[in-house]
């Protein structure tokens, strides 16, 4: 209940500080014309980074027939949905003229990758709440069934969405048919929607986004902090729910061994990404790269690689680290590490324009957010945790007939 | 069913018959008779073109002079002026870092000193080389990375070269100004600081006014200048001649006071283009600061002057 009061304050701040924007504009945040994107930008590859994370747990191991995810499932897939949502929320958020959203449909131009990228988040979006939807249909039924169940106040809801299910073979052949074909379709939209966002940096010429290798190092980052926020959200249901039975210490070693693995592919694009250019020092990229090394971004660009990625690899790669509580906070570090990389891809590059910064006030040559930023940034964060929570309070966390039938198969 | 149909239709038909006629036959519903039974026609009749291209007369005493042209329509303002290439030269070697460029650029635009679309930037390439003042304004370059990038096409390239912003159309994603290499786009963060009448005229491409909260901004090469004949305001602006205008298909630029060959012009003075190698195609020539007329100090002392101006004004 605390947990949901303080969310629902955050997001409720977020909320009063949106509309301060939409009353004066985006004067409120210290955006200016150099730094013209700041935080809702880096939130936005945020929520989509972490939002690969469903494709993976769910599509990619159900297709390559591993099993002890199964009772993983559905988190991530809630963690995928509500990322997306409110990916696409703190990007109207971003926009100058939100009221002419619908701009983006009628005059929209198939050149921009951003159309690009609404077409496919809008996809993914769709494709991952079917997925949510149809290992639901089962469980549906055990809610509705069930003898001493939390939830029967929902049950008119329950049958609203999925009063069909009668457990019927023939049905159990289409959902599993269903959920087939959507785990196929999924993956290729989820390597576009981290790649097409990726190029809404790499389409332009400046230092540090001028890379050939965004789409790929987007991509292993986006895995890797999907990966722990799994980690995260596991030991969290698990401990509120006291679900031991079913997320037992063999999945947080299992995942945790996953991270490690997306942590070390992460941090070898990171070695491309940075070393390489270091070596050349090209004129516009030498100040921008000299700022991250050693310059005023430089805490925090190695805040990033260390919480982000050394230190929790150096955690997990030993069978102690893999217990429950080690493997949560290396998951939490990777989060937020993850987060400030994110901050980092965004905001250096445009303090270094290939033209000096000129006949504009001092305020434009630095970027702090404001608290309105914040307030904003962190409300919609709060948003997506408060969805995942609402979800779990009214679903079960973990698929039930999906695990059921695991075990079954294992006995047998 | 059908028979009440018909019957409808036929009725709304002679109904509107009915009414076409009344008007015809009303002497007040001729367009050449004025309203104002003072204005008396002279006789003199005048030939005018009009804008579906028919030739018409009119009698003199029925035109009014107005001081400038009305705006174009938007799609007008979203082809161009046909048959122009146009281009702008600026001679480095002239610039003393006066800023009446800008300050006539800001004010004929109603842009706040804050947001320059021109900015005059103290350059220098190497540690060697000669610092020297640059005026950069948008290049209209002819592979536009901003075009190329916006979602809605609010940003866009006309037949004549100009890339314009249609402000009641964009979005402010701010893609363009991440994708425009020469930082020239500026971003509306408020409500922009101008009248409430001028705010609620409507927005005409060419003359980028009223500027409105939450889209973007830049220089236009002023199509609403050019379509009348004149100069953009940077180019009469300047006491230096540094700004060059003119148009590539009759090969001519000129600052109002000369004007040259624009393909003699570059290739005598070794006339360049900026960040010619990212392929953006720009269509602002520079002429290197060669023979410069000012030491580049002086810009300097431009600047502390203006500084001292300000800080004059803000105590």
């Amino acid at each position: 209940m605390i947990w949901t009061g303080i969310l629902l304050v955050l997001a409720a701040f977020g909320a009063f500080a949106y509309f301060l924007q939409l009353k004066d504009g985006l004067v409120v945040t210290h955006m200016r014309d150099y730094v013209s994107w700041g935080i809702y930008i880096s939130n936005f590859v945020f929520f989509v980074a972490i939002s690969l994370v469903g494709s993976l747990i769910t599509a990619v191991f159900r297709l390559v027939d591993v099993h002890w995810s199964t009772p993983l499932t559905r988190i991530a897939e809630i963690i995928a949905v509500s990322a997306i949502v409110f990916a696409s929320l703190i990007i109207v958020v971003d926009m100058g003229r939100p009221d002419r959203f619908y701009n983006l449909f009628i005059y929209g131009r198939l050149q921009s990758p951003i159309m690009w990228d609404v077409i496919v988040i809008g996809t993914y979006f769709f494709i991952s709440l079917l997925l949510l939807y149809f290992p639901l249909l089962p469980d549906i039924k055990f809610l509705l069934t069930a003898k001493d169940s939390a939830t029967k106040g929902w049950n008119k809801f329950y049958r609203a969405i999925g009063g069909f299910w009668k457990d019927t073979p023939e049905q159990h052949r289409i959902a599993n048919r269903g959920i087939a074909i959507l785990c196929i379709t999924i993956i290729p939209v989820a390597f576009s929607i981290h790649t097409v966002t990726s190029w809404l940096f790499a389409t332009t010429y400046r230092p540090g986004w001028d890379s050939t290798n965004f789409g790929a190092y987007f991509i292993s980052g986006a895995f890797l902090v999907g990966s722990g926020a799994v980690l995260v959200a596991m030991y969290v249901f698990r401990d509120a729910y006291k679900l031991q039975r079913y997320i037992t210490e063999e999945h947080f070693d299992k995942m945790s061994k996953i991270v490690v693995l997306l942590a070390l592919l992460y941090l070898y694009f990171n070695i491309n990404e940075y070393l390489v250019p270091a070596f050349k020092m090209k004129k516009p990229e030498e100040a921008h790269l000299l700022e991250l090394f050693t310059g005023e971004f430089a805490p925090l660009f190695w805040f990033a690689i260390f919480t982000g990625m050394m230190i929790p690899i150096f955690i997990l790669l030993f069978k102690k680290g893999r217990k429950p509580l080690p493997a949560f906070i290396a998951g939490v570090m990777v989060v937020v590490g993850a987060w400030f990389k994110r901050y980092l891809i965004v905001t250096p590059t445009l303090l270094h324009p290939f033209l000096p910064m000129h006949d504009v006030p001092k305020s434009y040559l630095h970027y702090f957010p404001s608290w309105q930023e914040w307030a904003i940034a962190i409300g919609s964060l709060a948003g997506a945790l408060l969805v995942i929570t609402f979800f779990a309070r009214i679903f079960p966390i973990i698929p039930i007939q999906e695990t059921l039938t695991e075990q079954h198969e294992k006995a047998a | 069913m059908k028979q009440n149909d018909n019957g409808r239709r036929e009725f709304l038909a002679a109904g509107l018959t009915a009414g076409l006629a009344a008007i015809g036959c009303n002497s007040k519903s001729d367009v050449f008779t004025p309203e104002d039974a003072a204005v008396k026609p002279t006789g003199k009749m005048v030939k005018l073109l009009s804008s579906d291209g028919e030739v018409i007369e009119v009698d003199e005493a029925f035109l009014k002079p107005v001081p400038d042209l009305p705006p174009v329509p938007n799609a007008v303002a979203r082809h161009g002026i046909e048959g122009k290439k146009f281009v702008m030269v600026i001679d480095l070697s002239r610039c003393k870092n006066l800023k009446k460029c800008q300050s006539a650029c800001n004010h004929m635009h109603h842009v706040h000193t804050d947001q320059n679309w021109i900015k005059v930037y103290p350059m220098q390439d190497a540690d060697k080389t000669a610092p020297y003042w640059q005026p950069t304004t948008c290049m209209h370059c002819d592979e536009p990375p901003c075009v190329k990038v916006c979602p809605v096409d609010a940003t866009f390239k006309r037949k004549d070269g100009i890339v314009l912003i249609d402000s009641d159309r964009c979005i402010g994603c701010r893609f363009c100004m991440a994708a425009c290499p020469y930082s020239t786009r500026v971003f509306n963060w408020e409500e922009p600081d101008i009248t409430k009448e001028l705010a609620a005229q409507p927005y005409s491409c060419e003359s980028s006014i009223p500027q409105k909260k939450g889209t973007v901004g830049k220089c236009d090469f002023c199509p609403d200048m050019v379509r009348q004949g004149s100069l953009p305001h940077c180019v009469s602006a300047c006491p230096n001649g540094v700004f060059f205008f003119g148009d590539m298909n009759e090969d001519s630029v000129t600052n109002g006071a000369d004007t040259f060959r624009f393909s003699d012009l570059i290739r005598d003075k070794a006339g360049y283009r900026l960040m010619e190698d990212l392929g953006t195609k720009p269509s602002v020539y520079y002429l290197p600061p060669v023979n410069r007329n000012f030491p580049f100090e002086n810009g300097m002392e431009a600047e502390r002057e203006r500084e001292a101006e300000k800080a004059k004004k803000s105590s």
